[in-house]
C-alpha cells in the first residue's frame, strides 16, 4: 500500500494527511498522527480530499476559444499564444495594462514564480490573489 | 497569526469574533474545546447563533457592523476600572493617550445601545478578557469583510495590547485564514505592494535588490488589487492572467465581474476545472491539483509544510510549477528551474524572514517563520519581549457604519459566508460526492418570525433581491439567525450569493463588505 504524506488542500489550518495511492489513483485519505497540528484528526473536508482529484470534469488539454466554444491546442501553441498576446498588450499600452491573479490554492513556489513572471516579465506590480474573499 | 494553533488549548479566555470556527476551521475548534475543558472561558461575538456560539459560555448577538463600538466600550471600561496591564502599556506601547481620548467618546452605555447588547454583559466580558492570565483573540472574515475591516482589526490589536495579551504562549491574536495557502500567497508577494517577505515595492534599495536578482528593471509603483483590476478590466487593464481563482463566483456583485471579464482583450485562466471564470477566457491552461504537486503550503500559524506529489496530472494537464516555467521562459526570463526545490532556495535567498527554510528541514514538522537562518529553530509565537517595530502603537480605529443599511425598500440585513461541507466557490467540494451529499442545494437561513411574515416554511423557495440583482433559493428556518437578518453561503453556482453583495471596499485593505448589505425577500410561487 502506497501512502503519500501531504497537506490538506482546503482551509488554512493545514492539517497533514496521507493519500492512499493504488495504480496511480488516489483512492482514500487517512489522517496523519504525527502532524503537529492535526495530530491524527481531520474534518469532513479533509477526510474526502481525494474525491475530486480524478473527477471526469478535470481539464486535460489547453483550450483556445473559437467563437463560442473551446478547441484543444498543443502546449507549445498555448504558451506562445499566451505570451504573444500579453506581451503584445504590454508593448502597446504599457506593462500596467497587464495584471495577474495568483492563487491561495497554489504552492509557495508557484506563487513566487507567478509574481516574478508578472513583475519581471511585464514591468508592473499588478499582482494579487483572493486573500480578502 | 501571532501564536500557534495548539497554544489555544492553554488559554484562560478565548474571545472569538466574526468566526464560525466550528464549521470553517473544525480542527482549530478542537483546540478551543480543549481550553474550555481546562476551565477556560469561551466568549463569542456574532450576529448569528452559529455552532461556535452555541458551544460558548457567553454569546453576544451583536448588531451587524458594530464591532468597533463594542470593542471601544470594552476598552473604555477596562481603562476606567484599571483592569489594563499598566506595566505592559508603559514599557511596550506608544499612543496610550490617543487611545484614551478615542474611547472617552464610547461609554459602555453608548456602546450597548449601538450593538444592542446589555451594558452589564459588555462589562462582564471586558473584565473576563482583561483579567484572565492569558487571553487569546480569534477572528475571521466576520471582522475583515466590512467597509471598516482594517479598523476592526486595529481595534482588536489595541484591545490585546491594552491588556498585555500578546507575546506569551497562550495569548495573542489568531486571524483564521479561509483558504489553505492564503498565508503563503501573501508571504510570497502575490500582493500589489510588496515583494516576497513583505518587502515594499516602492523602496529603492529593495527594488534594486530584486532587479539584481531577477535581471530585469522593475516598476516602483504599487499595483492594483484584485477588485480594482477587475473593475478596470477593458480600460486600464487589457490583459489578465488568472491562476486557480474564481472571481466570477467569489467577488462582490458578480454581474459586473462577468461584464468586466468579457471586456478584456485577452484573458488566460489556468485551473483544474472549467470554472465560471474560465468560461470567459480566450485561453485555458489545465493545471494540477494538490495531489499532483511538489512544493510547500504555509498554514495560518506561519508553518511552511511539504506538499508531496502522489499522482500524475490527468491527460495533458501539467502541474502549475511546470506551466509557470514554460511561461516565464517564453517571456524571456531565466526560469530554468529543474525542481520546486530550486525555487525555495531562491526564496530563502531574497526574503530574509524565510532565509533558513529548506526542504530538508521541513521533512517532519515544518517550520514557522520568521526563520532567518539555517540554525534558527523557527518562531512559534511572535512579539515575545518586543514588537517588530520596537514599541507597539495604539492606533485609533475609526468607526464607519455599514455602507448600505436596511430601509423600507430593502428591509433585511444580508450577510454571506461559508458552511461546513463546502469550500470557497465549490469547484472542488461540489465534485466530491460525499460532501455534495451533505449539502446539495443552495439555501438561505431565516428566522421563524420572518418566515411567518412572508408566509414561507422550511424548503420553500424565496427570491432575495438587493440593489445589484436577485437570486432564488430554498429557505432554512432557524433560530440561529436573528429576526431581520438573512444568511446565504456563497459556494453555490446556481444561486450566486455574490449577485447580491455590495462591492464597496475597505479603503485600506480593499476587502469587500460581504457581511452587511440590505435585501428584500419574496415568496416564489413558480420557479
Ligand atoms: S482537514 Fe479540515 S480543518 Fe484540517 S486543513 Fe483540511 S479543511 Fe481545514
Amino acid at each position: 500500500m502506497n501512502l503519500v504524506r501531504t497537506i490538506c488542500p482546503y482551509c488554512g489550518t493545514g492539517c497533514g494527511l496521507l493519500l492512499r495511492v493504488v495504480d496511480g489513483t488516489a483512492v482514500a485519505t487517512y489522517p496523519d498522527r504525527e502532524h503537529p497540528v492535526a495530530r491524527g484528526h481531520l474534518c469532513i473536508k479533509g477526510w474526502t480530499a481525494h474525491e475530486f482529484i480524478h473527477h471526469p470534469d478535470r481539464l486535460t488539454s489547453p483550450l483556445v476559444k473559437k467563437g463560442d466554444s473551446f478547441k484543444e491546442i498543443s502546449w507549445d501553441d498555448a504558451i506562445k499564444l499566451a505570451m504573444d498576446q500579453l506581451l503584445g498588450i504590454a508593448g502597446k499600452y504599457g506593462g500596467d495594462a497587464v495584471g495577474g491573479l495568483s492563487s491561495a490554492k497554489c504552492t509557495n513556489e508557484e506563487n513566487y514564480l507567478f509574481q516574478k513572471m508578472i513583475r519581471a516579465g511585464f514591468h508592473t506590480n499588478n499582482v494579487d490573489h483572493c486573500a480578502r474573499l | 497569526m501571532t501564536n500557534s494553533i495548539t497554544d489555544l488549548a492553554g488559554s484562560e479566555c478565548i474571545f472569538i469574533i466574526g468566526s464560525n470556527a466550528a464549521e470553517s476551521h473544525p480542527i482549530i475548534m478542537g483546540e478551543i474545546y480543549k481550553a474550555a475543558e481546562k476551565g477556560g472561558t469561551i466568549i463569542v461575538v456574532d450576529p448569528r447563533r452559529t455552532a461556535v456560539a452555541e458551544n460558548a459560555h457567553i454569546h453576544l448577538s451583536i448588531e451587524p457592523g458594530t464591532d468597533i463600538p463594542l470593542l471601544a466600550g470594552m476598552m473604555r471600561y477596562i481603562i476606567d476600572e484599571g483592569f489594563y496591564d499598566r506595566e505592559f502599556v508603559d514599557a511596550r506601547v506608544d499612543g496610550f493617550d490617543d487611545l484614551k481620548e478615542f474611547v472617552a467618546e464610547w461609554s459602555v452605555e453608548r456602546a450597548a445601545e449601538e450593538c444592542r447588547i446589555p451594558a452589564a454583559v459588555i462589562r462582564n466580558v471586558a473584565r473576563i478578557y482583561a483579567e484572565a492570565a492569558e487571553s487569546a483573540i480569534v477572528y475571521c472574515m466576520g471582522i475583515t469583510q466590512h467597509a471598516c475591516g482594517s479598523a476592526n482589526v486595529t481595534a482588536l490589536c489595541d484591545l490585546a495590547m491594552l491588556c498585555g495579551h500578546v507575546g506569551t504562549e497562550h495569548s495573542g491574536i489568531y486571524p483564521l485564514r479561509g483558504q489553505n495557502n492564503v498565508q503563503g500567497a501573501c508571504d510570497m508577494g502575490a500582493l500589489p505592494n510588496v515583494y516576497p517577505g513583505y518587502q515594499d515595492v516602492s523602496d529603492h534599495a529593495i527594488k534594486a535588490k530584486f532587479e539584481g536578482a531577477w535581471g530585469r528593471e522593475l516598476s516602483g509603483s504599487p499595483g492594483l488589487t484584485v477588485t480594482e483590476m477587475i473593475r478596470s478590466a477593458g480600460r486600464e487593464i487589457r490583459g489578465l492572467f488568472i491562476m486557480a481563482e474564481n472571481p466570477a463566483l467569489s467577488d462582490p456583485d458578480v454581474t459586473h465581474v462577468a461584464q468586466s471579464l468579457a471586456s478584456l482583450d485577452f484573458l488566460v485562466v489556468q485551473d483544474i476545472f472549467m470554472t465560471e471564470t474560465a468560461k470567459f477566457a480566450h485561453l485555458v491552461l489545465p493545471g494540477g491539483s494538490f495531489a499532483e504537486k511538489t512544493g510547500t503550503f504555509t498554514n495560518t500559524e506561519r508553518r511552511f509544510q511539504l506538499v508531496r506529489k502522489a499522482v500524475e496530472p490527468p491527460g495533458n494537464a501539467k502541474d502549475d510549477f511546470s506551466i509557470l516555467c514554460l511561461l516565464g521562459t517564453a517571456a524571456g526570463l531565466d526560469f530554468s528551474y529543474t525542481d520546486p526545490r530550486d525555487v525555495m532556495t531562491e526564496i530563502a535567498r531574497c526574503a530574509p524572514a524565510y532565509g533558513g527554510v529548506t526542504y530538508e528541514r521541513l521533512e517532519r514538522q515544518g517550520l514557522q517563520w520568521p526563520c532567518p537562518h539555517e540554525e534558527h529553530p523557527g518562531t512559534p509565537y511572535l512579539h515575545k519581549g518586543r514588537f517588530t517595530r520596537g514599541k507597539g502603537l495604539f492606533v485609533v480605529p475609526r468607526h464607519t457604519p455599514p455602507q448600505e443599511m436596511p430601509d423600507d425598500e430593502y428591509p433585511f440585513y444580508l450577510s454571506t459566508g461559508r458552511m461546513f461541507a463546502h469550500y470557497h466557490t465549490g469547484t472542488m467540494t461540489r465534485r466530491s460526492p460525499f460532501l455534495n451529499r451533505e449539502t446539495e442545494m443552495a439555501y438561505a437561513e431565516m428566522n421563524p418570525l420572518d418566515a411567518l411574515g412572508i408566509g414561507v416554511g422550511e424548503g420553500d423557495t424565496i427570491r432575495i433581491s438587493t440593489r445589484r440583482g436577485s437570486i432564488i433559493v430554498a429557505v432554512r428556518v432557524t433560530c440561529r439567525i436573528a429576526s431581520g437578518s438573512i444568511f446565504v453561503p456563497f459556494h453555490f453556482t446556481e444561486a450566486r450569493a455574490n449577485v447580491l453583495t455590495n462591492p464597496v471596499l475597505d479603503p485600506q485593505a480593499k476587502t469587500p463588505e460581504f457581511k452587511v448589505c440590505a435585501a428584500r425577500l419574496e415568496k416564489v410561487i413558480d420557479r
